[in-house]
């Protein structure tokens, strides 16, 4: 892991801090778009080491957290039946549905499996040709590459049982719906690296342009953010509004071609329901018509009607950075990680949860 | 404000597969619905095993193995029952003499199959010089058990130097870990059908009965407690003993010996090695004044080459566990709430 150690190194971290700090001359609000920032700058207790005037607002960037409630509905209704396997990430199974999670119906009996990999699940159908195996297909950009391929490779195989339940969301379009808010907060953005990696950076000139807002692309580890926060604070200070990239050991400007293609080929963009955000046009990626085949919702028959309600959870005004998790009046009383509320407290990329397992220094003493 | 959103109904909760995962949920379900109806002293210590007079100072321990998949690298389901209920002897103190051996075996299990855990059993007994004196068999039918599981009981005498209590915790004792974390989890998944990805990580499963008694030898009451961080990882035998001490549990990232293979794993997984079990290290807390050396002598052994100083227990932050990040920032490590699940992206 050494091409990790050297971006974890204090005495680089605490430099970069130090040089932010005497850059800083004003209150700024910047916004981390992946929850796998959030959950590194909480479990690297990053955010008491910034200076006083930088807030980090944790945005939408958590798959797990941003999936509707009926898609898990879908998804359960799917897997209770006795000739589905459900396949799906780990971390999705937590997450409540309107009645139960993925881990309550595996624990009523239904066929519940975890993988890493849509592709393992192809092969979990060959080896099931008497059942349908279906993929809960979530993510951003960074998982679309692979659910396609599994698609296509399907279709290769011209295998029949095998079918994906997307829920698939796009980074840019929550970026705009958070700036378009007329609450918003957030004066500066960091990038989600992996996202980038997959769909390069052309896409944020045209958002940073439009609302004159600093999108500077970072990575995850401890050295990586404190940079992005840096470069985002430097262009601040200066009045400018730029797409900059901290990340470019990983993200170039044209991003993956390859892996662009097989989302191309696959998807669509759709509308898409967020939880916590509502519906936001263009957000999402839907099977195309010519893969039809491998739609499960069209296979199954799902209604696609959703209707969200997620009552006292205020996962919306979360991701886009209007309280913090603490603010929320449910927060470690009704709403707690064994016993969530809403998805933000499920992931460990949700920001709830994040505050909940690794509390900041300033929380210790409370 | 009404709660429409989905919270779950308790009454009607089922047990899942966090309650097993020795976090938060087992923790819960332990103490309102095992401790709080079958309450005694020896039950209220909450130790690894129990503590008793019976001709003479006596530990007693049990624990069942479900490992999936049932042969792993660096070990397998029939090692692990030996050196596991060894080990939990091991953290009382005491050296593992007589084992109870029970097997649940599902239907359709090859013969074969069972014999090369019958034999693995047999060598870890051998090693860790405790003798197999009695058993069990039962089969289930098909699709009632997953191929095999294990109980093992075990009974040994205590040191004589031993007072190994977490009453005996004090502010200013150290925290001395005797190995690498969370190899075995790595290694175990590594291997589940469906995650399976390359590695050279191998379980670290081991009985450590010969390298405690060792250190009893020389160190006597200087070992305050010992708990070996299986299910659950080094995150909840630290939280369980800070609540249980009331004291707290400081950590320094830097100093926690993890082998870079099993640290890059567990990244990839989106795994907190914090919470990943282990199966032949432990932690011991400390007197001070001895730590060091302790560590040292832990060094010298096959079993402790890595042992390291990995923190202290202090005033501040009582009942928490309180890490110092290699980049300096500080945060809670708390309990893991249900099963550790590997993440999406």
């Amino acid at each position: 892991m050494k091409y990790l150690t050297e971006y974890r190194d204090p005495q680089q971290v605490s430099e970069v801090l130090k040089q932010l700090a005497s850059i800083v001359t004003r209150e700024w609000t910047l916004m981390e778009v992946c929850g796998g920032q959030t959950h590194s700058l909480v479990r690297n207790g990053l955010l008491d080491m910034l200076p006083s005037r930088i807030t980090m607002v944790h945005g939408p960037g958590c798959p797990v957290c941003v999936t509707p409630a009926s898609i898990l509905d879908e998804a359960v209704a799917l897997a209770m039946r006795p000739d589905v396997i459900l396949c799906s990430f780990g971390d999705m199974l937590r997450v409540p549905g309107t009645e139960k999670s993925l881990l309550q119906a595996k624990a009523e009996g239904a066929d519940v499996r975890i993988l890493y990999s849509p592709l393992e699940a192809v092969r979990l159908a060959v080896e099931n040709p008497s059942r349908q195996v279906v993929f809960l297909a979530v993510g951003f950009e960074t998982t679309a590459p692979a659910n396609a391929l599994s698609v296509i490779q399907a279709s290769k195989l011209g295998i029949s049982n095998y079918s994906i339940l997307a829920s698939h969301v796009l980074v840019p379009p929550a970026m705009e719906a958070i700036l378009a808010d007329p609450d918003c907060v957030v004066d500066g953005f960091l990038a989600a690296g992996h996202v980038c990696a997959i769909m390069g950076t052309d896409e944020y000139g045209p958002i940073a342009e439009k609302y004159r807002v600093p999108i500077v692309v970072t990575g995850f580890e401890p050295l990586d953010l404190v940079q992005g926060i840096y470069m985002t604070v430097a262009q601040l200070e200066k009045g400018e509004h730029r797409v900059e990239n901290q990340y470019a050991r990983s993200v170039q400007r044209t991003g993956n071609t390859m892996a662009m293609g097989s989302i191309r080929e696959v998807f669509t963009v759709s509308d898409r329901s967020w939880r916590g955000l509502g519906l936001i046009p263009n957000s999402g990626h839907e099977v195309k018509e010519q893969y039809a085949a491998y739609n499960a919702r069209l296979r199954f028959g799902l209604s696609t009607t959703a209707v969200e309600n997620d009552g006292g959870c205020i996962s919306g005004q979360i991701m886009k950075g209007l309280k913090k998790p603490r603010q929320c009046p449910f927060f470690g009383t009704s709403c707690k990680p064994e016993h969530p509320m809403g998805a933000p407290m499920v992931s460990s990329e949700g920001a709830c949860a994040a505050y909940f397992q690794y509390a900041a220094e300033s929380a210790i003493s409370e | 404000m009404p709660i429409i959103c989905p919270l779950p109904d308790l009454s009607k909760d089922v047990i899942t597969l966090g309650h097993g995962g020795g976090g938060l949920l087992t923790h819960q379900l332990l103490h309102n619905g095992v401790f709080a109806e079958l309450t005694n002293p020896y039950l209220d210590q909450q130790h690894d095993g129990a503590s008793f007079e019976l001709y003479g100072r006596t530990a007693f321990s049990t624990d069942s193995y479900v490992v999936d998949p049932l042969f792993f690298p660096g070990g397998d389901i029939g090692e692990l029952a030996v050196n596991g209920t060894v080990n939990d002897l091991a953290m009382c103190g005491a050296m593992a003499r007589y084992l109870s051996l029970s097997f649940i075996i599902e239907e359709g299990l090859s013969i074969a199959e069972l014999q090369r855990v019958i034999q693995s059993i047999r060598r870890a007994a051998t090693l860790a010089h405790v003798q197999i004196v009695t058993g069990d068999t039962k089969v289930v039918q098909r699709g009632k058990g997953d191929k095999l599981f294990i109980n093992t009981s075990g009974i040994g005498s205590i040191h004589p130097r031993a007072e190994i209590h977490h009453r005996r915790i004090r502010p200013g004792d150290r925290l001395v870990l005797s190995g690498r974390l969370a190899a075995h989890g790595t290694a175990i998944l590594s291997v589940r059908k469906g995650l399976e990805f390359e590695t050279a990580v191998c379980s670290d499963t081991v009985a450590l009965g010969a390298t405690v008694s060792k250190l009893l030898d020389k160190w006597g009451t200087h070992i305050k407690f010992m708990r070996d961080p299986t299910r659950g990882g080094l995150a909840s035998v630290l939280n369980e003993i800070a609540e249980l001490t009331a004291y707290g549990y400081f950590i320094r990232q830097d100093s926690i010996p993890i082998d870079d293979q099993v640290e890059g794993a567990c990244e990839m997984l989106g795994l907190d090695p914090l919470y990943v079990a282990n199966e032949g290290i432990f932690l011991a807390v400390v007197d001070k004044e001895i730590a060091e050396e302790f560590a040292a002598m832990l060094q010298a052994e096959s079993t402790g080459r890595h042992a390291a100083i990995i923190g202290e227990v202090g005033e501040e932050y009582r009942g928490k566990v309180v890490l110092r990040s290699r980049v300096g920032g500080r945060r809670i490590v708390g309990y893991l709430p249900g099963e550790q699940l590997p993440r999406i992206c």
